[in-house]
């Protein structure tokens, strides 16, 4: 298959499947975390009905990877999290790049656009 | 109730509110916002934040069994998106400044309409090609009865995209997808048939979810223990709502699941208004 034969189908196809993996993924990781929390938390009394800001939990890029990797609970979650943000993300990425080898100018553009603000909204907006 | 427990009878409810909005098409989050905030208790921050992200679990989940049917449109969906993360973008930022009686009761009022806009079913008016859908490129086919490929045009561009900045900003002030809204604004008022609307609306819905979900984040509205189950359990139970949908009466349990979303609208609103959330 040459890229420049690339349909709208073949296109959506493809997205399709990147979407489910990233989905799977993110829920098997997240799932794993929950377990985690369970084994030192499963007598704990929940707290949810007081909003406390969960901005503490969560940890900053170069944290992340490292408490992942020794199987913290909330790291694992948060990580869940982030690849599961990140796959609309990428859907919209994709369809940049395949508009671009369909050489369809407008929707090029009319993409980018939406991954501008897609960026700008999760990495700056407050 | 310890944590355990609470995580699994969430994850139960969950599950049930995914099964419930993929069968009826309004989306989990509908009835998983006051599930979790008039049910659980859980404080109506968290009760959007986990909700958001089970919105972008299923959209995405779903999409795979969507795009082989052959239905959605990349470009009526990627051109109205524009406005969509707009409004999303603007949303979240009104979410952190409405007080939560506020948004509670905004909440109602649009679980209210969106049963009003499920009654309002009408049948598919195929509009023909025209000036502004030929220059957007938005014409397109779709599979109708019998394999026969329907082609169709889009209408009323510019009301359509006024209506999905709207859709936009409810989805990031009170966390759900507005599946309703997004159907509004392309079946009602772009004349996009049925099918089309509705699996596009699917697809979009992710991406705006995902756009309003950077500030939900840093405002430290998504707490991970609670939003591991739900995210979980939406997604499960909406997969499992799209494989019976077929064998299932829908009509039947669109009415059902109409009186229950009203009370539980009627109690959002009247437990914003007396300041009790």
């Amino acid at each position: 298959m040459k890229f420049t034969d690339l349909n709208d189908e073949q296109v959506e196809g493809l997205i399709g499947q990147v979407l489910r993996i990233g989905t799977t993924v993110s829920c098997g990781i997240t799932f794993i975390g929950l377990c985690i929390f369970m084994v030192h938390n499963a007598r704990a009394i929940p707290h949810y009905h007081i909003f406390l800001s969960s901005l503490g939990q969560f940890y900053g890029p170069s944290q992340l990877m490292q408490h992942v990797m020794q199987g913290q609970a909330t790291a694992l979650i948060e990580l869940g999290i982030l690849i599961l943000i990140a796959t609309p993300v990428a859907r919209v990425a994709f369809l940049v790049i395949a508009f671009a080898l369909e050489r369809d100018h407008m929707y090029v553009g009319v993409s980018a656009l939406v991954l501008v603000i897609l960026l700008y909204s999760i990495f700056f907006s407050q | 109730m310890n944590e355990l427990t609470f995580s699994l009878v969430i994850l139960g409810g969950s599950l049930l509110a995914g099964l419930l909005g993929s069968l009826t098409g309004l989306g989990g989050g509908v009835v998983l916002v006051p599930m979790l905030a008039l049910l659980f208790k859980v404080d109506l921050h968290y009760a959007i934040g986990a909700s958001l992200i089970s919105v972008i679990a299923t959209s995405s989940g779903s999409a795979a069994a969507y795009v082989r049917e052959g239905f959605s449109n990349m470009r009526i969906g990627m051109f109205l998106e524009i406005a969509t993360t707009i409004g999303a973008v603007f949303g979240a930022w009104l979410a952190t400044r409405t007080p939560t009686r506020g948004i509670a009761i905004v909440f109602g009022v649009v679980l209210l309409y969106s049963v009003y806009l499920t009654f309002q079913r009408h049948e598919d008016e195929i509009v023909g090609h025209n000036k502004w859908s030929d220059r957007l490129k938005m014409n397109g086919t779709y599979p109708g009865p019998g394999g026969k490929e329907i082609s169709y045009g889009v209408k009323h561009v510019g009301g359509g995209f006024a209506t999905m900045l709207g859709a936009g900003t409810l989805s990031g002030l009170l966390g759900i997808g507005s599946g309703a809204v997004k159907v509004l604004a392309m079946d009602h008022i772009m004349r996009i048939p049925f099918k089309v609307s509705t699996t596009t609306s699917n697809f979009m819905i992710g991406v705006t979810a995902a756009a309003s979900a950077g500030i939900y984040l840093r405002r430290g509205y998504v707490d991970p223990a609670l939003s591991a189950p739900v995210m979980i359990g939406v997604l499960i139970g909406s997969l499992i709502g799209a494989r019976i949908l077929v064998r299932v009466n829908v009509r039947a349990l669109r009415t059902v699941f109409a009186v229950v979303v009203f009370f539980l609208a009627v109690e959002m609103i009247y437990n914003g208004i007396i300041g009790k959330v």
